[in-house]
């Protein structure tokens, strides 16, 4: 019964009437724990939509003068594709019950994560070398702060990232991380869609 | 992707099984400091969240007082300079609307409530929702430290609007305001993580036969709650850190260029304007994360204390669900004066009273619950009906403020401070105290004493319109809000201070009486007469646990099974004017006996 059928329902008609089977209790024919991901996703997506209109409304003012793009951000984006892949790649393993393969995965997945953050630490310093700092020019506060909080996003990550792979490393079954490492492969999905459109924004602005 | 069911069930069908739902493992306390402290029972969790958020409130309740003391008799008090009435009415604006009210609505009632009444043994993510209220109180403590640092804390006015915020001559601008900012973030981590309980419990852990449209409005209305406040926080979110960074690192997100004591700051281009539009995109949905626990919470006190079944559950469902939604689109009505556009005020306007239809109906559904209905005036239900009168007292001048053209001059008034006391101040709170009133039997096994609520609820609402419609009046005449006295104001008439000396009279009055609700709550717990089961013979399932108080997992050996919805009273040809949930139909012992049953159906045990 989708969602809609069941919010229609007359519950005083079926009084004394019928348990029906199709009250299972669930909304959702999915785990709970990938409701409760989704459920987060949608609150992290509003806070990045705010910054990115945030972000267009502080453009138009007169002082607003353009970042310079470092070509390292293209090398960062690329290892962050990299590292959603290889948690795609960690998450089919992790189906297929390859318990070697989600560990080389996981591995090469946090390593390339690893190396998009120290690749945002470097462009940082780029740009502060440059003179752009955070009070001299609206546009490198954003900067900052937004790949700040993408960063702070991923490090988050990372923490399930390193217990679950802490769990692999021990020689748990593969069947009692599948859960994480598929939560973990959506949330970096997420992250790697979030900074494609920041990223973007940084480019045509 | 919903769960594929057979269409239709046939009409002979009279019971099919329910699907399974599997037993969840649940945390079980292996000491005293995992049971009681660190715990992850949402019921302690519970608990934790109301004291926290009932202690911080009083200290709030005190600031009103001292706001009143100095509004009342101008000059009388050495103690209180201009700087401190700002930091009072500051930190008593948003203690009350965040830290009392949106914790303890879904904080503590929603952690209660939510499991005992969908037939859950306890939130899906325990530990997170117990990391929720460890941060939730470390926000309070923030908080509270920003009165013991250099300057106090900030008096920038509830809504923070920066530039005034953050530049010397506001209040505690060094560090009250970078603590409160701090503090805000907390809370909204913290929530975020009951947040997700909170809807995810009620999407996925409801019990066998809890169909959407069979839980009580009580989860509802939390529900739809929390939902918009995981929206909205994000947004308030954005704001403080944006302030925070413009207040310790220089950056201009909201600072213009500006001149503050003859010398040029080093701020420049900011927009004031996108600080108040993030600020009431998260303000706006808030006044509805408390209006819409506190609806659904009323549906159920008033539907069990009037023996009658909700009018129009359906309705007061898609009411809400609509509420939430119309929420997000009127913020901008809080920024008439902001020099916007007026084609955006027309907007915003057109909205606002657009959403006067869903709670119209919301309103009109309680009165006929009401209709004809076998009233019980007891406390909760005295509580519950003071409600609907000052939601809709609150409402209506809620509805003159929408309007551009009234609200121009009423803006910054007493006036508005009179809408939104009654509005979102007086009535959840009666909504709250009817609340605890009628879930006390519950928590505590124990009843309170009768007398003392009785007295406790005319002090109460008496007091709170004799202390709110004065305030009205002296917004018509421009008595202007966040004024620290009048001094000189040919345009306001003597008599003004007069009404203003007698509200302080009352309030101080009326704040005292609360202490007849303390005394009461606590000497009952030990002392009030033990509560029998079920005692306001309701039918939602946190009155059907096997113990009462509910224990640890709530529902003993089995989940319950639930065959109706939650307002199943003065059923003809039943024997009882009520039948809870969970009692098969083949148990309902009707006026013809067991055979009888409503419509003759031949019925069958479920299991």
């Amino acid at each position: 019964m989708n969602l809609f059928q069941q919010l229609t329902e007359k519950p005083w008609v079926t009084a004394h009437g019928t348990v029906v089977a199709f009250h299972a209790g669930r909304a959702f024919a999915l785990p709970t724990a990938k409701i409760g991901l989704r459920v987060f996703l949608a609150v992290i997506t509003v806070l990045f939509s705010l910054l990115v209109v945030a972000y267009a409304e502080r453009m138009a003012a007169a002082d607003w003068r353009p970042l310079p793009e470092p070509w390292l951000l293209w090398l960062n984006t690329a290892m962050l594709i990299l590292s959603s892949v290889a948690f795609q790649w960690a998450s089919v393993s992790a189906r297929r019950g390859h318990g070697d393969g989600v560990r080389v995965d996981l591995l090469a997945a946090g390593g390339f994560a690893f190396a998009f953050l120290v690749g945002q630490l470097v462009v940082w310093q780029q740009l502060a070398a440059l003179g752009y700092f955070a009070a001299t020019n609206p546009a490198a506060a954003f900067f900052y702060l937004i790949t700040a909080l993408h960063a702070l996003h991923l490090l988050g990550g990372l923490v399930v990232w390193g217990r679950t792979t802490a769990k692999v490393w021990r020689g748990v079954e593969v069947e009692q991380v599948r859960m994480s490492v598929e939560l973990c492969a959506v949330y970096w999905h997420f992250l790697l869609v979030v900074w494609l459109v920041l990223f973007g924004l940084l480019l045509f602005t | 992707m919903a769960i594929s069911t057979p269409a239709e069930v046939p009409a002979e069908v009279e019971i099919v099984p329910a699907a399974e739902v599997p037993e969840v493992e649940l945390y079980h306390a292996k000491s005293w400091v995992t049971k009681y402290v660190f715990s992850q029972d949402a019921k302690v969790i519970a608990i934790q969240y109301s004291f926290t958020a009932i202690a911080i409130g009083l200290v709030a309740l005190v600031l009103s007082w001292l706001m009143r003391l100095q509004l009342g008799f101008p000059d009388s008090f050495s103690f209180i300079e201009p700087g401190d009435y700002y930091q009072f009415i500051t930190m008593h604006g948003m203690i009350m609307v965040i830290y009392l009210l949106t914790a303890l609505f879904l904080g503590g009632f929603g952690n209660y409530l939510i499991p005992l009444m969908v037939g859950a043994r306890d939130m899906v993510f325990p530990y997170v929702n117990m990391v929720s209220y460890w941060v939730y109180l470390l926000a309070v403590l923030v908080l509270v430290a920003s009165w013991f640092v250099p300057g106090g804390p900030t008096g920038a006015g509830w809504t923070l609007y920066p530039p005034q915020a953050i530049l010397s001559g506001t209040p505690g601008a060094e560090w009250g305001i970078v603590l409160m900012l701090v503090s805000l973030a907390l809370f909204i981590v913290g929530f975020t993580m009951g947040g997700l309980n909170y809807v995810v419990t009620v999407l996925q852990a409801r019990t066998r036969g809890m169909s959407l449209m069979r839980m009580p409005l009580t989860v509802w209305g939390i529900f739809v709650a929390t939902i918009l406040a995981l929206l909205a926080f994000p947004a308030l979110f954005v704001g403080a850190v944006m302030m925070t960074l413009d207040r310790l690192l220089g950056t201009s997100f909201f600072m213009p260029a500006i001149v503050a004591l003859g010398e040029h700051l080093e701020y420049g281009g900011g927009s004031p304007l996108l600080f108040q539009h993030l600020f009431w995109f998260f303000g706006h949905p808030e006044v509805y994360i408390v209006a819409l626990p506190a609806f659904g919470i009323v549906s159920d006190l008033l539907s069990v204390h009037a023996r009658r079944h909700i009018f129009g559950y359906r309705m007061m469902v898609w009411a809400i669900v609509a509420i939430g939604g119309l929420s997000f689109v009127v913020w901008a009505h809080h920024m008439y004066v902001s020099g916007m556009n007026p084609w955006f005020g027309f907007f915003f306007a057109t909205t606002t009273l657009i959403i006067a239809v869903p709670t119209a109906i919301k309103v009109y559904n309680w009165t006929l619950t009401l209709w004809k209905a076998n009233i019980q005036f007891t406390v909760p239900m005295l509580f519950a009906i003071a409600f609907i009168v000052t939601f809709l007292n609150g409402g209506i001048t809620g509805l003159f403020l929408g309007n551009v053209v009234v609200d121009v001059p009423l803006s910054d008034t007493m006036f508005v401070v009179a809408h939104f006391h009654m509005v979102m101040g007086v009535a959840p709170i009666l909504v709250i105290f009817g609340a605890i009133y009628h879930w006390y039997p519950l928590i505590t096994g124990r009843m309170f004493n009768e007398a003392l609520g009785q007295f406790h609820f005319w002090v109460t609402f008496v007091g709170a319109y004799t202390i709110f419609l004065p305030l009205h009046y002296l917004g018509f005449l421009g008595v202007p809000r966040r004024y620290f006295e009048m001094g000189e104001t040919s345009f306001i008439p003597e008599s003004a201070q007069t009404l203003n000396e007698f509200v302080t009279v009352v309030a101080l009055i009326v704040g005292f009486a609360q202490l007849v609700f303390f005394f009461n709550m606590a000497w009952s717990a030990f002392k009030g007469k033990k509560a029998e089961r079920n005692p306001w013979k309701a039918c939602s399932l946190e009155w059907q646990t096997p113990e009462m108080p509910p224990g640890h997992g709530n529902f003993g050996e089995t989940l319950p099974l639930v065959y109706r919805w939650p307002y199943e009273f003065g059923a003809p040809d039943v024997e009882e004017d009520f039948v809870p949930q969970n009692v098969p139909p083949d148990q309902v012992i009707t006026k013809k006996g067991p055979e009888g049953l409503p419509g003759g159906a031949a019925v069958q045990p479920a299991e």
